[in-house]
């Protein structure tokens, strides 16, 4: 009768090194995703894959319109495309409520094409073209002006239209975060911005009826939202009074965080990251307690990545083990960068589809690419792993599928769990052709 | 080879190495391979021994034998191939 096996292991016995936050190695299994098991997702689709969930994506909108639609009267959401572009995804939030907050004509274009009215497209960023400008403005869409050119262009716009146009400027601002975004808009302290609209209301072709501020990215204060809404606040009463201009809205953009864990943060993200109630607290009364009487200006929100990275998994598969020569383990896994761009400033969750026996070490997950920076997670506390086992990475939902690299390898299948739990494939995985599709080879140059 | 001869094991994988006083833990099949090794076997050998012994495939056990031995001489407790 033969003995049972498992992986041989030796590890050195260090006393004294205590894991600070007091817990064993915890195991993280995750075998399905919305019901749907991890096996057949990738029996069906593959690996990698990326997975989204419906219901997760509807659930965190409701949640969070409710925590500020409950709190003002006048709340807005503009889905932000460069998050996340996909159509399903877009169009699910479309469905919910949301208009849509682009930054390129591209996505612009991307947004007609999927249906949104002009009318409800909020068109930011620093790069506008005259071409995308005069679209956007004769299908009215919101328009936030980045910089003085921009005026410019805008008013020939409209000179050409023979008509005045609606405009907002972006404005940017110490809210007491670091570090504080000073390259897009108009800077408030120094004086640029009221120097903008003073060139606005002289040329007398463009109607200023809104502010914009986006003051960072995965902003851990909300008070930084409430100082951003005061100024903004004080800021249009300012233009009121000086120029007769009303604001219509008043849009903070975006910043706020998911629940990934950033890299250089100690703490785990259910404890460093404030629960969404407070930063539509901070907003809405800072709102409230500055407007005047009977004042209900648009308040509008450009959320992305608190919408939809939680929505968002990675399925991989172990492909090679290794151990390097500081007695570390590490893993080929067949994701990379080229997919999770997000790798280079978050330690995601990585959990395992099943329980393996075996003493668990800090282990680091290599990607595919025959590149150096191919790591997607370090010190990952892991069993050791078979061949083939399947790793699943979350939250991933925001930035990966319009950051990732066709680099090497071609990019993989995205799936929709629906609501109903069904999983329908809404990108197919690239292949050659997707590669060699765009080029010419000069006749000269053939090889046969 | 000698680091190895020196070598303290007991049934519950604890290795303590009187050289270095550095102390271990390893499992049964590594306090088996550490046996094996003990008693001049080579890779071939113990690869041969593990199959006889335990339920596990050819593939399976060499690559974990492999691994095993990289692990031993990162902590310069063997120096053989």
């Amino acid at each position: 009768m033969k003995k049972s096996y498992e992986k041989p292991f030796i590890k050195k016995i260090q006393v004294g090194l205590m894991n600070k936050f007091g817990a064993a190695y915890g195991r993280h299994i995750r075998s399905e995703i919305d019901g749907v098991p991890v096996a057949e997702l990738t029996a069906r689709y593959g690996s990698p894959v990326f997975v989204f969930s419906e219901r997760r994506l509807r659930d965190r909108y409701q949640s969070i319109h409710q925590a500020f639609a409950s709190r003002y009267p006048n709340v807005n959401f503009s889905w932000s495309y460069k998050t996340n572009y996909l159509d399903a995804v877009c169009a699910i939030l479309h469905q919910e409520g949301e208009g849509a907050e682009v930054v390129s004509e591209l996505e612009y274009q991307k947004a007609r094409r999927l249906g949104v009215p002009g009318s409800e497209i909020i068109y930011n960023g620093p790069y506008k073209t005259m071409d995308s400008l005069k679209t956007a403005v004769q299908e009215g869409a919101t328009i936030n002006i980045d910089h003085f050119d921009e005026i410019y262009d805008l008013e020939e716009v409209a000179k050409g239209l023979e008509r005045q146009v609606k405009v907002g400027i972006r404005l940017n601002m110490d809210t007491g975060i670091s570090p504080q975004w000073t390259r897009f808009g108009f800077n408030l302290e120094s004086g640029q911005a009221l120097d903008a609209v003073k060139r606005l209301v002289s040329g007398k072709r463009l109607i200023l009826n809104g502010i914009h501020c986006h003051i960072g990215t995965f902003i851990l204060d909300p008070q930084a939202y409430s100082r951003a809404i005061t100024k903004m606040v004080e800021f249009s009463y300012q233009v009121e009074d000086a120029f007769g201009l009303k604001m219509e809205y008043l849009d903070i953009g975006g910043g706020l965080p998911s629940e990934n864990r950033l890299k250089g943060i100690y703490l785990s993200p259910d404890v460093a990251i404030p629960p969404m109630d407070d930063y539509a607290e901070a907003i809405c009364n800072t709102l409230l307690s500055k407007l005047r009487p009977n004042d209900f200006p648009t308040l509008i929100l450009e959320s992305g990545r608190t919408m939809v990275d939680e929505a968002g998994f990675l399925i991989t598969t172990t492909h090679a083990s290794k151990r390097l020569p500081d007695d570390s383990r590490a893993y080929v896994i067949d994701a990379g960068v080229n997919a999770l761009f997000t790798a280079f400033w978050y330690n995601f969750r990585v959990e395992l589809e099943k329980d393996i026996p075996g003493p668990h070490e800090p282990c680091t997950l290599f990607g595919p690419l025959c590149m150096n920076i191919d790591v997607v997670a370090d010190q990952v506390i892991l069993p050791p792993l078979p061949r083939g086992t399947r790793l699943i990475f979350s939250p991933v939902g925001a930035y990966n599928v319009t950051q990732w690299m066709q680099f090497i390898r071609s990019r993989p299948a995205i799936v929709l769990i629906n609501n109903e739990g069904f999983p329908e494939i809404i990108r197919e995985a690239e292949g050659l052709e997707d590669l060699i599709q765009r080029e010419r080879l000069p006749k000269h140059l053939k090889l046969s | 080879m000698n680091k190895l001869s020196s070598l303290a094991l007991n049934e519950e994988g604890f290795v303590f190495d009187p050289t270095t006083g550095n102390s271990f833990t390893t499992n049964d099949i590594g306090l088996s391979i550490i046996r094996y090794l003990k008693e001049g076997k080579d890779s071939e050998e113990i690869l041969r021994s593990l199959l006889d012994d335990f339920e596990i495939d050819s593939d399976t056990a060499q690559r974990d034998l492999i691994d095993f031995l990289a692990q031993l001489r990162v902590y310069r407790l063997f120096e053989g191939s």
